[in-house]
């Protein structure tokens, strides 16, 4: 029986760890919305949620629960396995993302070395990519399949906004890759621990043209051009009810926690705690600390979404394909030349 | 059977289903996406090669960005099943004809082919279609034709602006 000469415990330690990590993004993703609710609520001085259980810590359940609750309705005209493959291929999209993201480095367990991430691959970021390539089909499909004319003009603009920027961002990080050598995001997270500096400090701009193609392949605002309820009633998701409209809404905020992960990993150090040695303490209390620290970052940057989302107006159309094609490209291939001279002086 | 061989088969048959159903589904949007699961098939078949690099770029091109513009077009032209017009019994009839000629050219000129006997292929192993060894390979050996070739592409950037203008 040579099919079963699998090593079954590694099988069993990664399946573990997809648990553990689709779970947790998930009861991350399901607090996000509350606290999206909670800080557009400050800066809008107001209380926001807060009658269900202390401070409307309970909302997110109840919300959950709400639109489980609710009929689901598929339009006659609507093609019907397709309208259902829509919110699924959105939600695995975005959940495929966290198999190459380094958590934090390595614990025992019962005897056994896991590492804190669940596939090392040497084409770590290209996978991520790729990842980010397919989340548009799901818009795409749902948009098509609910048979409506704003539900496609939706999904249209949602295609259309993330092939522009998903150029740019390419761009910003082939640079990073210029200075980091190596696409494995455990490798660039390392090299950020060992070396004196996160790579912020080398590629800013890089940084900066990717966080906003990242806020930009989120949909979120001033980039939620595909949501925009006055030009198209609701977007892409117009025919959709109950749990199929939660997929979409949640996978959006999975895309949110995943980007802040990726550009916490790949600019910030990922899960390094800086000015701390990580050798002073026991490997699994350090790898600890570490996922602490990766979470407490991922944590910032979902905040910092959410300011810029209640802070700044949408674009108009023409506005967004303007900035990302005639201001985003250019200036990440100037980042690009910059970094290529840069590393040949230094040679 | 081992477990490389299992997956093999499993890769290759949800290929030729995949584009199988390509040809036969009315619904244009349909055959896409079967197209799209078809690049999912032979991305597997790359990785079983250890091909990883191969592997995600044709995901990200081909399934990513090429399918997406077909999708785009076809969803813009709004091709429906009842209206698209039936073509004549004779145009089908050359249609198999030339397609089932050009099978027969290919498989005969796989057959033909004296270097592929006794060769068997590596899998797991390899490291042609790993980045670095492809980066190398592209660089050095054949820097000309790489070189060409994306001149060919920037003419086609620049010759599509050019119609996008007017």
């Amino acid at each position: 029986m040579t099919i079963l000469a699998l090593d079954w415990g590694f099988i069993i330690e990664k399946l573990i760890m997809i648990a553990i990590v689709v779970f947790a993004s998930l009861g991350i993703a399901l607090y996000t919305t509350f606290g999206e609710r909670k800080v557009a609520a400050i800066l809008q001085d107001r209380p926001g949620p807060s009658r269900a259980g202390p401070f409307g810590l309970l909302q997110p359940l109840a919300d959950g629960l709400k639109l489980i609750m609710k009929e689901e309705i598929i339009p006659n005209a609507a093609s019907k396995w397709l309208f259902i493959l829509g919110p699924g291929l959105a939600m695995t999209a975005s959940l495929m993302t966290c198999a190459v993201i380094p958590w934090g480095s390595a614990v025992d367990v019962f005897g056994r070395h896991v590492e804190l991430q669940i596939a090392d691959v040497n084409i770590g970021i290209l996978y991520v990519f790729a990842v980010v390539s397919m989340g548009v089909y799901g818009i795409m499909i749902g948009g098509w399949a609910s048979n409506n004319k704003f539900s496609l003009m939706s999904a249209l603009r949602a295609a259309s906004q993330a092939i522009s920027y998903e150029l740019a961002m390419g761009l910003a990080l082939i640079a990073l890759l210029m200075t980091t050598g190596s696409l494995s995001l455990k490798t660039i997270v390392e090299q950020q621990i060992q070396g004196h500096w996160w790579n912020i400090v080398y590629q800013p701009l890089g940084f900066l043209i990717f966080f906003i193609t990242a806020m930009a392949e989120c949909n979120r605002t001033p980039f939620d051009l595909p949501e925009a309820e006055n030009e198209l009633n609701f977007g892409y998701h117009q025919e959709y009810s109950s749990m199929k409209l939660g997929f979409y809404l949640f996978a959006e905020y999975i895309n949110m926690i995943m980007s802040s992960a990726i550009m916490a990993t790949m600019y910030f150090g990922g899960y390094d705690l800086p000015f701390f040695n990580e050798a002073s303490v026991a490997p699994n209390i350090a790898a600890l600390i570490g996922v602490g620290t990766l979470l407490i970052k991922i944590v910032m940057f979902i905040f910092l979404f959410m300011w810029i989302r209640w802070t700044i107006p949408r674009f108009r159309y023409d506005q967004l394909m303007g900035l990302g094609w005639k201001t985003l490209i250019p200036l990440a291939l100037f980042n690009m030349l910059l970094t290529g001279a840069v590393i040949l002086a230094k040679l | 059977m081992s477990t490389l061989e299992i997956i093999f088969y499993a890769l290759s048959a949800f290929a030729i289903v995949s584009a199988i159903m390509v040809l036969v589904s009315k619904n244009p949007i349909h055959s896409v996406l079967w197209l799209i699961l078809v690049f999912f098939a032979i991305s597997g078949h790359y990785v079983l090669l250890n091909a990883q690099f191969l592997a995600i770029v044709n995901i990200i091109v081909y399934a990513g960005a090429i399918m997406v513009l077909f999708l785009f077009v076809i969803m813009l032209m709004n091709v429906k099943v009842d209206n698209e017009p039936q073509k004549k019994m004779i145009i089908k009839f050359i249609g198999a004809l030339s397609g089932g000629s050009l099978l027969l050219l290919l498989v005969a000129l796989v057959k033909q082919t004296t270097q592929l006997e006794g060769k068997q292929v590596l899998m797991k192993e390899g490291t042609i279609g790993l980045i670095h060894p492809l980066g190398q390979a592209l660089f050095t050996d054949y820097v000309l034709p790489f070189e060409i070739s994306s001149v060919l592409f920037l003419s086609a950037m620049v010759g599509a602006v050019i119609i996008g203008k007017k």
